[in-house]
């Protein structure tokens, strides 16, 4: 029985979305396959790692991660040049935590502030993303948004309850939009069609289906954008076709098995290595399932994703 | 892929006899199609229908076990490409080398380091399943004391035996006769003594390839010299080569009910770069492999990939669930919080998480509601007042806390009032609706 490949093809793609301005600028998707399926079909670009940033210093981040941005973390501008500049990030993810009423509760001119600021030091794509606060985010995005004008950012995350001043914000300064529901295809759908009845063009969303950590519920992350990514391809459904977005070092370095210490826990082997693999690991498997732009934590796990990205090119 | 009633039908001898227990052949066939019945139960079926409805029914990737007793491991089964289709079914082997040529010192504590790698997790026990003992010396003496060692000290534990001569393979095998190690390593060149060894020991046997083509031709010659339980390398290194390969494979057994390939897959990822080497493990472990060799114990990647395997071998129709009983978040007094929730896995994992986060010490009853959501098992009527007196009031909590007060999830406040007179002397406060407004609550307290 002689053998023959049994290779597939999809009626359907995923929408390159541009980020990013000049020689920095890149594409997140455009691929008409199943993950790093080069060998029958189409992946322009390569999976982006964003590396984060926060506008106010981690206190709350765990010290396995932590220790590795402390020397420039006690600013935003220095942090961001820092990824560029000594760590090489491709892309950074701006996080406004700082923005939430739990926590500083700065306000939308402070985070105007900061996004400017850090605007004007780098020059890769930068996503900016507030903290989370649905009706605080309407207010800071929607001003930052028209001070990132003309950088070509991907801003969010817009939800259900808070998509159409957001979306607006973006559409009116040229950015585009992460559409962030809560871990379900169906939600994660109607949202995108709730968007795009806004006028707001579906190439120019991403979508993120909610992430999540290794151990903590990774299974169901997986497994929506598993299935987000086959019906774009075999049902060729249009709304479903927006690359995907894992935030995930938010998730990650907050469970017991990146903050536990060696003493605490000697059956769980050495930090920072059992954080780094986890974040990195964590990555990993979303790429698997179809991720396409990821927001990590730590510069060593970033490293690591990067070169298996590298090595999954066939 | 699989024979349709239909099809089937046409094989049976068409009497309607009733001998097997269906009124007629067709209603027979009909349930053989579905797997529902054997063609065993028709006395008069020709040789050759039993062999193609045999054929038909064997699983499409065969079943392979390596070791003895209960920490045999078994492989294949798989029916599936998608996790979220059906549950994969047999999780991959973890597999760790250990080279004939390192120190015997060395190679005992490794073993020990294995034998020792078991913990627990959500409930299940988890550890490295396989030692991948290799013959880098090229001669004998040294596997064969490498196997002796590991015998003595794990008998029965699943070994994977890598050697490509027979003969230098033969008196190492001779030591874990009967309790069936995986022979790996038979080629093009080395196909035929290998297969004569493995069928002498009653070792199973894994082939390495050059490619999918040749495997596939591997596959039958070692049908035909005999040998079936086979395990095979298609001999993809690299990250992606080994997707493509994976891939392809279980396409082709799945969905072509191609049979050369319909085998438990094995993949080496042993790198220098272990934190590399532990994402390459993790193509293996979503995408097909059966067994993936790795070059080390490290704690931190043992644990990485323990839950990672857990997470993709959960059966996405059995939501996983965590042990009822009050758990600790931090150090908590007579006089912190006690709240309850529901011991579907996630819910237990979010709340859990925002109570660390509010730093504020508490305690977490999870109560036993078969894995639903807070909001889903109260709608099934798993989540009830009575219930949930009957939990706290048996859970022993009564002694351990200052105040009597119980905090309940926002979205099941409806039920204070009936809490309230179930659990006398107890105060019922509702916290918040979404686990991320725990941190806020707890620390407003």
């Amino acid at each position: 029985m002689a053998f023959t490949a049994p290779k597939e093809t999809y009626p359907g793609k995923v929408y390159p979305v541009g980020m990013g301005t000049a020689e920095k600028a890149v594409i997140v998707g455009g691929e008409n396959v199943l993950p790093f399926h080069g060998f029958e079909g189409e992946i322009p670009g390569k999976p982006l790692v964003a590396l984060e940033v926060q506008d106010v210093p981690p206190q709350d981040w765990p010290k396995a991660v932590r220790d590795a941005c402390e020397s420039v973390s006690g600013d935003p501008v220095s942090w961001a040049k820092h990824c560029q500049d000594a760590l090489g990030a491709r892309a950074i993810a701006l996080r406004l935590i700082g923005t939430h009423p739990d926590r500083e509760d700065r306000s939308a001119e402070d985070a105007v502030k900061t996004v400017t600021d850090v605007l004007a030091a780098v020059q890769v794509p930068l996503v900016i993303m507030g903290s989370n606060h649905v009706e605080k985010d309407s207010q800071v995005l929607v001003a930052v948004a028209e001070a990132a004008k003309g950088r070509n950012c991907l801003i969010g995350k817009a939800q259900e309850a808070n998509y159409k001043t957001i979306a607006a914000a973006a559409m009116a300064n040229d950015h585009q939009l992460i559409a962030m529901s809560e871990l379900d295809i169906n939600l994660s759908k109607q949202l995108n069609i709730l968007i795009t009845q806004m006028g707001f063009a579906k190439e120019r969303i991403v979508t993120d289906p909610m992430s999540s950590a290794l151990g903590y519920g990774l299974e169901y992350t997986y497994s929506v954008m598993e299935r987000i990514r086959l019906a774009a391809l075999t049902q060729n459904d249009a709304v479903m076709q927006p690359p995907m977005l894992a935030d995930l070092g938010m998730y990650v370095w907050k469970i017991k098995e990146t903050t536990a210490t060696a003493e605490d826990m000697p059956e769980w082997g050495t930090l920072p290595e059992r954080g780094i693999a986890w974040e990195a690991a964590t990555a990993a498997a979303f790429l698997l399932a179809g991720a396409e732009l990821l927001v990590m934590r730590h510069p060593e796990a970033v490293e690591a994703v990067e070169k298996f990205i590298a090595e999954m090119e066939v | 892929m699989a024979l349709t009633g239909v099809q089937i039908f046409k094989l049976l001898p068409k009497t309607n006899c009733k001998k097997c227990g269906y009124p007629t052949c067709l209603a027979f066939a009909m349930k053989l199609a579905q797997r529902q019945a054997s063609i065993e139960d028709c006395p008069d079926v020709s040789e050759e229908a039993k062999r193609t409805l045999g054929e038909e029914a064997a699983p499409p990737i065969r079943p392979v076990t390596i070791g003895m007793g209960e920490k045999a491991v078994t492989m294949g089964e798989e029916m599936v490409l998608f996790r979220h289709d059906k549950k994969f079914f047999h999780p991959t082997v973890y597999a760790v080398q250990i080279k004939d040529t390192a120190p015997e010192a060395d190679a005992a504590a490794t073993i020990d380091e294995v034998l020792a790698s078991e913990m627990e997790r959500v409930g299940q026990h988890l550890r490295i399943d396989a030692l991948y003992l290799s013959n880098e010396s090229g001669e004998s003496a040294p596997l064969e004391a490498l196997v002796k060692l590991a015998a003595e000290k794990a008998p029965g534990f699943p070994l994977i035996i890598a050697a490509t001569d027979a003969s230098v393979a033969s008196e190492a095998l001779a030591y874990v006769e009967g309790s069936k190690p995986l022979l790996f390593g038979a080629n093009a060149e080395n196909l035929e003594s290998m297969c004569r060894l493995a069928r002498e020991k009653g070792a199973s046997l894994g082939l390495v390839a050059k490619s999918l083509e040749e495997a596939s031709e591997l596959t039958e010659k070692a049908k035909a010299h005999g040998v079936e339980d086979l395990v095979i390398d298609p001999g993809a290194r690299k990250a992606g080569e080994i997707l493509r390969d994976n891939t392809l494979m279980r396409r082709a057994a799945l969905k072509k009910n191609f049979k050369p390939l319909g085998y438990p897959i094995l993949t080496p990822v042993q790198r220098d770069d272990e934190m590399l080497e532990t994402l390459v493990a993790t193509v293996g472990v979503c995408k097909y492999s059966s067994i993936v060799v790795l070059s080390s114990v490290k704690k931190w990647k043992s644990l990485a990939l323990f839950a990672l395997r857990q997470n993709i071998y959960t059966d996405p129709q059995v939501p996983m669930q965590v042990e009822q009983k009050v758990y600790n978040i931090g150090e908590p007094d007579g006089a912190a919080p006690l709240m309850i929730t529901t011991n579907f896995s996630l819910t237990y994992f979010i709340v859990a998480g925002e109570v660390e986060n509010s730093k504020v010490p508490s305690r977490l009853a999870v109560m036993d509601c078969e894995g639903l959501s807070v909001l889903t098992a109260w709608a099934a009527g798993k989540f009830t007042a009575t219930k949930i007196a009957q939990f706290i009031k048996e859970s022993g909590v009564e002694n351990e806390v200052a105040n009597k007060e119980l905090i309940i999830p926002g979205y099941v406040a409806i039920l204070s009032g009936a809490l309230e007179d179930k659990l006398e002397g107890w105060k019922i406060t509702v916290g918040p609706r979404e686990a991320n407004a725990i941190p806020a609550f707890l620390k407003s307290r």
